[in-house]
């Protein structure tokens, strides 16, 4: 038992000092090149829409003489050069033409369920379908007519193998 | 003219509706004649001066015939509302090259100048000629599903009388909300309107009639669906019909999408093919919830699982396509590839809640038919990959509904409206998408029932080592070879997410190629052929099993397309002549910028000398033009496909102030992937549908089963 334990244990730190690893790795990458003004405006500006009503991401805009993508861009251009943060810039837009300026909901207030729900779906299918596959494999085998009894175990392993070597597959 | 048509719907209205009348009462009578108390033998106090069993037969009998002969009429009225909307296409057609502009729809969707492929396609244009489109295609698919009621006259019955009660409806909407053949009032002008310049491309030509043929095709195997489901249909044969039409179905909603996908690339001028609009996303729905069918459909055949989990997907695919139609002409949501708003979004609405309604009653009446005994062996085998499988199709297919209707219902929880554009798919639907990949590559090495660990591992050591190794290549390799190469997954998610999709894709592609392999082994070592005629044999042997894995090679093409976008890159300069731009590899000249005139438009463009490592490789002309008659403009991208990428340059328009052109150029890598994995996937599923070479191959039994003779061996899917 007490071997037991201090595997368990051992596993246990192991857990952690990957999970720890995989967070600073994480940071790691998310920090990098996050400073550079360039790719900034290009990151931010593919997270906003022109307003133009084309529907297309600002950076994408491709109207010349659209009434709305230079004056946007020239803004975010400005914000950035002022140092700006991020949320800051996208606040100052969401204020200026509406949330609707924003390319994807935030992940504030109820527009976080847009993200949660599709996620929650997932884990809630793959629970669900672990749960369906234990209820099918626990279920009892159906009964075979003329005394014929249903293979299983190590009877089924060796047929099963057998099957394996002669198809040859 | 506009007569004749519109006589010609009133009738085809007409005729739809018998024909779902009639077949109704046939169904009804047939059922009365099958019924205990009607059969020889059984006590009937029908005729008090016959015996009563006789009475019984012979009134069977006389319901039986009765029943056949207008079950016959019905489905000759069904034959004939073909005839009638042909009728109506045909004269809306002439109308439109005749320049009859007294049709509001001609005014509103030709011209005089405009070329006669695109007169053709005013047909699918506009609300009114789409609509009647449809109408042609679904009694187009009903006339074939009516000649071929011998198949099995009782389900292709009940299939045509819920192929007549969907004409109905579409047929209705034409009669009487959106009439092709509403005559203009007043006044005739002397030209028409002319067809939006954006549908004024080839590809437009067939780009909806593919698509819709998708659309209106999932309708058929709904209609088989429901009617196994009324009739209580014994045994699973009306699933192999049903699935033989959902994969034509399917390889036509593919190649729709697709199509949809390299028009908007050539035509749009912003340098992408995808960008989750709501009706793009109306196209991907179905096709989503119809693969998801394709896959489990295989349970119900090998296993006889699923079944009712296979009905709602065959409901769920037929009435996303609606749902699109929907979202398309209600101005629900709103949407740059959007009709004109109308009321006919009202008629969709309660079609698809009469629909769904149809669809729960006879499912919960009936739903003890479906039952089926559920028994699994193994977490690992090929049962529960399906499983899996079938989560992910329909998460994704979720996920993209629920981002279409998300700003809706933001606006009807927070009074405010959101974007989901492609950050929002980027952030959610990819990271299934690459699940979905994973079980796309072990899926098809899982057995039915179990498989164990250790042949798992024999299958899989091979694929895994070699996607690793090409992930390691891709991001050793210098940046200098190609966009794709000396990928650093760790500076951005997109490259993280281009580098497991390729890898992946890879894996894919190993363990198809294994599967081909080994089953070639097997028939080369007891036939003596060659390797590749054994693979050819192999596959002809099971064409649906190796076609599906021609179809996942030809999706894992596709991915490796999509995985290049992360490396897209555009500029974009004002050049007068002698001006140079360079992007990537290549140097554009400006050469030269003039203007052109055309009957239907006028154009400028630019000419731009390409170089790439000194020389001059091509030379480009991206144009824009002006259409007369809408008085709209249109960019036509000029494109360089290579294997590694696309240079796509787009002619702006010209600066007022100076009247320099302005240009833009896209490299955009390995978008030729996508195109070339398209044909794959069509070739894989055409192959799919070829009947299996029909004698097994022959292996020497082992004496255990007491055999002398050769025992055939079959390669199950």
């Amino acid at each position: 038992m007490p071997s037991r334990l201090s595997l368990l244990s051992k596993v246990g730190i192991r857990g952690r000092k990957a999970a720890q690893t995989l967070l600073l790795c994480a940071a790691v990458f998310a920090l990098l090149g996050a400073g550079d003004p360039a790719t900034r405006f290009t990151e931010i500006g593919h997270q906003m829409m022109c307003i133009c009503g084309c529907n297309q991401i600002l950076l994408e805009c491709n109207h010349v003489g659209c009434p709305a993508s230079d004056g946007m861009r020239n803004e975010l251009m400005a914000s950035l050069t002022r140092g700006d943060s991020d949320s800051l810039v996208e606040q100052g837009f969401v204020q200026k033409y509406g949330p609707t300026v924003l390319a994807a909901p935030t992940t504030k207030g109820f527009d976080r369920a847009a993200y949660v729900i599709p996620f929650a779906a997932l884990i809630f299918g793959f629970g669900l379908i672990v749960l369906v596959i234990r209820a099918w494999k626990n279920r009892p085998a159906p009964t075979l007519a003329d005394g014929l009894r249903p293979v299983r175990g190590a009877e089924l392993e060796q047929f099963r193998d057998q099957a394996g070597k002669e198809t040859d597959l | 003219m506009a007569i004749i048509g519109s006589f010609a719907l009133l009738l085809a209205l007409a005729l739809s509706v018998y024909s779902f009348l009639a077949g109704i009462i046939a169904l009804v009578f047939q059922k009365q004649a099958s019924h205990p108390s009607l059969q020889p033998g059984e006590k009937t106090a029908y005729h008090p001066g016959m015996s009563r069993s006789t009475g019984g037969t012979s009134l069977a009998a006389l319901l039986r015939q009765g029943s056949e002969r207008i079950g016959e009429t019905a489905r000759r009225a069904g034959v004939a509302t073909f005839a009638a909307v042909l009728l109506a296409s045909v004269v809306l057609v002439i109308c439109a090259f005749r320049d009859d502009f007294s049709i509001a729809y001609i005014l509103h969707h030709s011209n005089r100048d405009l070329p006669g492929p695109y007169k053709f396609a005013v047909l699918w244009s506009g609300q009114e000629g789409s609509l009647l489109f449809w109408s042609l295609l679904l009694a187009a698919y009903g006339f074939v599903l009516r000649l071929r009621y011998k198949t099995d006259a009782r389900l292709f019955a009940y299939a045509s009388v819920v192929l007549a009660g969907v004409q109905i409806f579409f047929l209705s909407l034409l009669n009487f909300a959106a009439h092709p053949f509403a005559i203009v009032q007043g006044t005739i002008p002397a030209d028409g309107n002319g067809l939006n310049p954006l549908l004024q491309y080839p590809e437009m030509v067939i780009h909806p009639p593919m698509l819709y043929l998708g659309y209106v095709g999932f309708t058929v195997p709904f209609a088989f669906a429901l009617g196994a489901l009324i009739m209580k249909y014994p045994g699973e044969k009306w699933i192999h019909i049903t699935r033989r039409w959902t994969m034509v179905t399917w390889a036509f909603l593919t190649c729709g999408v697709f199509l949809g996908a390299h028009w908007a690339y050539s035509v749009l001028g912003w340098g992408g093919y995808w960008g989750w609009d709501p009706v793009e996303n109306a196209s991907l729905m179905p096709w989503l919830a119809g693969t998801a069918f394709l896959h489990s459909v295989m349970m119900q055949e090998k296993r006889g699982m699923l079944k009712m989990w296979n009905m709602w997907l065959v409901f769920a695919t037929f009435w996303l396509a609606i749902l699109g139609t929907f979202l398309t002409r209600s101005g629900i949501i709103s949407s740059v590839h959007a009709f004109a708003q109308s009321s006919i979004g009202e008629w969709f609405g309660w079609f698809l809640l009469i629909t769904f309604a149809v669809f729960v009653f006879f499912f919960f009446k009936n739903k003890s038919h479906l039952k089926s005994e559920h028994k699994l062996e193994s977490l690992v085998s090929r049962e529960s990959s399906f499983l899996f499988n079938n989560l992910l199709f329909v998460l994704l297919c979720f996920t993209v509904l629920w981002g279409t209707w998300f700003p809706k219902i933001s606006e009807l929880v927070q009074g405010n409206k959101v974007t989901v554009g492609a950050p929002f798919y980027n952030r959610v639907a990819i990271p299934v998408a690459l699940l979905l990949l994973i079980l796309t590559a072990i899926g098809p090495l899982l057995a039915w029932r179990k498989t164990s660990l250790e042949s798992l591992k024999r299958n899989f050591l091979w694929p895994t080592i070699g996607a690793i190794a090409v992930a390691i290549f891709l991001m050793i390799t210098p940046q200098s070879w190609g966009s794709v190469f000396g990928l650093k997954p760790w500076q951005d998610i997109s490259y993280f997410y281009s580098l497991m999709a390729v890898a992946l894709s890879v894996l894919v592609t190993l363990t198809v190629a294994s599967e081909f392999y080994r089953g070639g082994r097997v028939i080369s070592k007891h036939t003596g052929q060659g390797m590749f005629a054994s693979m050819v044999q192999l596959t002809h042997r099971n064409t649906r099993r190796y076609g599906g894995y021609i179809v996942h090679f030809g999706v894992v093409v596709v991915i490796i397309g999509f995985a290049g976008a992360a490396f897209n890159q555009d500029k974009e300069m004002e050049m007068k002549n002698g001006d140079q731009m360079t992007i990537g590899p290549y140097t554009l000249i400006c050469r030269s910028y003039t203007d052109d005139d055309a009957p239907n438009y006028a154009s400028e463009w630019a000419l731009l000398d390409v170089y790439k490592g000194g020389k001059q490789i091509d030379t480009m002309t991206p144009v824009r033009r002006f259409y007369k008659a809408s008085q709209q403009t249109s960019t036509m991208p000029d494109i360089r496909s290579t294997l590694n990428e696309d240079l796509y340059v787009v002619f702006e328009g010209l600066n007022p102030d100076n009247g320099h052109p302005i240009i833009k150029a896209h490299l955009n890598p390995l978008v030729m992937w996508i195109w070339m994995g398209v044909w794959v996937m069509l070739i894989g599923t055409v192959l799919a549908l070829v009947p299996n070479a029909p004698a097994p191959v022959r292996v020497p039994a082992p004496g255990r089963l007491g055999q002398a003779h050769p025992a055939p061996v079959a390669t199950g899917d």
